[in-house]
């Protein structure tokens, strides 16, 4: 039996190692390391998505470039990554999409001191001497274009409630320029709580908004996932034509909805998961290129409607 | 014995037991108080029917934990089994709906699908604990792992999602009612039953207590210790397939963030209600009881602004430890 579990446990093995080798170029003058969190959630799911196809697609139109990807699961596994791209790999440039920014700052410092040439996707690290291109996601702008479409839906008076994110510096910045945003207007929110990016907090903390509140205008949930239990819940008890919601970040099943021109999820605001493929991109092109690119690039919050929804559709993505 | 009933003991033993075992009930009782006083929309029909329903899922797999836990096991893969058996059951039903369109039969290929999954995930469990001789701990937080990233890489990182006409036929399992009560309220309470008769009156219960409270001892009483093992992870292997079949018509979507920290809060619903960490002791009852607790704290929060957002963690935490304490103040 023992010999059994152990064999199940080689094969098991051998199975998964099979899934994973992909042939190494032999030629290589480069290698590029790409650092990303793990699809924790789903955005980062998508970020995973587009990592991978724009690895590689680039590896095949780039013979001269190697690239090396390595998911973390939290900001400690990244540093150990980042120690791993350089020991092992040896690599001439990093595109990292970091988890936090403090702890990360000083282990890409180092990478940046051996010679490394310093690509940040969305967050930016604590002192942005570092990078030699940013490529910033904007989180307060989500916020901000978010509010801006509630105010003007709601002429500036309603009662609503907010769903937020995983309690970070991301969560806050967005929360942040929503409230700057509707300060001045008639706008309430009866309250918020924490849904943590997630389908089924967003069901269940939208269930008991729904139990506390008879009358609620509108939902910012802030996240297409949280959205799609926010509407369960709002259909389950009837009340989808009292309110709307407007979530985030451009996720296929709600842009679907925009484009059939649902009444319950009118908009989404991008804060697109294929930013790491411009980061990517703009990365290559910079040694691709005769003249150097460099600099910041910010990827704005763009409000999708009903208008221009097909533009921000891919059906494949699994986000 | 004889010496505690001539001295008049006995009664007071009886006392303190009985303060112990009503232990989680009292403090339940205290919560539906506390809930209304801040809420009283907390009494409302919609939301107790929110509660019990959302409570079903973490109910029916600590079920299972509390074979495993009083067997002297423990299992701290359920919450990635549960994600794991949602996305293979969300493809093979979106397979099956090409075949056999989107009625009843892809939905009940989709259920079997889901039992045959638990019963082999639970068996691997307890064959790699019995026969390969590794601790529970060890065994099970590898297949925690293991089943997580199953499923994070079948869903491509994101979210598979069921095919629209099947969620149609399949959405009743979890939002019918019937006579009032949600489909996996009644679920959940049949399986309650059936496992207090297990537990209490077959010999496979007794057998658990026995290998809890002394494994050497059961293993010289000739007791079947690996086979009555590996039954009790199967069981959690089928609760928690159940669980997942109630689970995936709720949303009808599976992702790596499914059923994360379900472990921990079916553990917790376990000791709530009653039964000892180490083993040999427990009941089923304490666990739903323990489950239910888990379930209402949450809602308790969302249903004020007394507290800040913040500190909902804080908050939950001191009443679960309030409430174990409250458990065992009765018996020292």
């Amino acid at each position: 039996m023992r010999k059994l579990l152990t064999g199940i446990l080689l094969i098991s093995v051998l199975f998964v190692l099979g899934f994973a080798a992909t042939p190494v170029m032999a030629e290589e003058e480069m290698t590029i390391g790409v650092s990303i969190p793990a699809a924790t959630h789903g955005w980062t799911g998508g970020v995973n998505y587009w990592a991978e196809r724009t690895v590689d697609k680039l590896d095949e139109a780039n013979p001269h470039i190697n690239f090396v990807l390595a998911t973390a699961d939290g900001p400690e596994e990244q540093i150990n990554d980042l120690e791993d791209l350089h020991a092992i790999h040896d690599i001439d440039a990093l595109v990292i999409l970091p988890f936090e920014s403090d702890p990360l700052t000083e282990p890409v410092r180092y990478l940046k001191e051996q010679g490394v040439f310093i690509t940040v996707v969305d967050r930016g690290l604590a002192d942005p001497e570092i990078q030699d291109i940013y490529v910033a996601g904007d989180n307060p702008g989500m916020g901000r274009v978010s509010a801006e479409y509630l105010i003007d839906r709601l002429d500036g008076s309603g009662d609503i409630v907010v769903l937020r994110g995983i309690p970070t510096v991301i969560d806050d910045q967005r929360f942040d320029a929503f409230m700057d945003e509707i300060e001045d207007t008639d706008i309430n929110v009866l309250d918020w709580e924490h849904a943590n990016w997630n389908r089924d907090d967003g069901y269940e903390v939208m269930q008991d908004f729904l139990t506390r509140f008879d009358q609620i205008d509108a939902v910012w949930s802030q996240d297409d996932d949280i959205s799609l239990g926010v509407i369960e819940a709002i259909k389950e008890v009837g009340r989808e034509d009292e309110m709307f919601v407007v979530g985030g970040a451009g996720m296929v099943e709600i842009i679907e909805r925009i484009m059939d021109g649902d009444a319950l999820t009118p908009v989404t605001v991008t804060y697109p998961p294929d930013m790491i493929s411009a980061g990517l991109e703009i990365t290559v092109a910079h040694f691709n290129s005769e003249a150097p690119i460099l600099g910041e690039f910010i990827m704005s919050a763009e409000l999708i409607t009903q208008d221009n929804a097909e533009m921000y559709y891919y059906p494949d993505s699994p986000f | 014995m004889d010496l505690a009933k001539k001295l008049g003991l006995d009664d007071i033993e009886l006392n303190y037991g009985t303060v112990k075992t009503l232990g989680p009930f009292i403090a339940l009782v205290l919560l539906f108080i506390l809930a209304t006083a801040i809420n009283p929309a907390f009494l409302s029909a919609g939301n107790l029917r929110n509660v019990f329903a959302r409570t079903a899922f973490i109910g029916i797999i600590a079920v299972g934990s509390t074979f495993v836990i009083i067997a002297g096991g423990i299992d701290l893969s359920v919450g990635s089994m549960a994600a794991f058996i949602s996305g293979v059951m969300i493809i093979v039903m979106n397979a099956a709906a090409a075949n056999f369109g989107v009625g009843v039969t892809t939905v009940v290929i989709g259920i079997i699908t889901s039992l045959v999954l638990g019963f082999l995930a639970g068996a691997f469990n307890g064959l790699f604990i019995t026969k390969g001789g590794i601790e529970p701990f060890i065994v099970t937080l590898g297949t925690m792992g293991i089943f997580r990233s199953l499923v994070t890489y079948l869903a491509d990182g994101g979210t598979l999602s069921l095919d629209f006409g099947v969620r149609a036929t399949y959405r009743p399992v979890y939002y019918q009612l019937i006579l009032g009560i949600p489909v996996p309220v009644i679920v959940f309470g049949i399986i309650a039953i059936l496992s207090t008769i297990i537990l209490n009156k077959t010999s496979f219960g007794r057998y658990c207590l026995a290998i809890g409270s002394n494994y050497e001892v059961a293993k010289y009483s000739a007791i079947n210790v690996p086979k009555v093992r590996t039954i009790t992870f199967i069981l959690q292997g089928l609760c928690v397939a159940v669980a997942t079949i109630l689970y995936v018509p709720r949303l009808g979507a599976a992702s790596a963030s499914t059923g994360l920290m379900w472990e921990l809060e079916a553990i917790a619903a376990v000791i709530i209600g009653g039964t000892a960490l180490k083993g040999g002791a427990g009941r089923i009852w304490g666990t739903i009881v323990g489950a239910i607790i888990l379930t209402l704290i949450g809602n308790i929060l969302n249903l004020t602004d007394l507290v800040s957002p913040y500190l909902n963690g804080t908050v939950q935490g001191l009443i679960i430890i309030g409430a174990v304490m409250f458990q065992r103040s009765g018996s020292n």
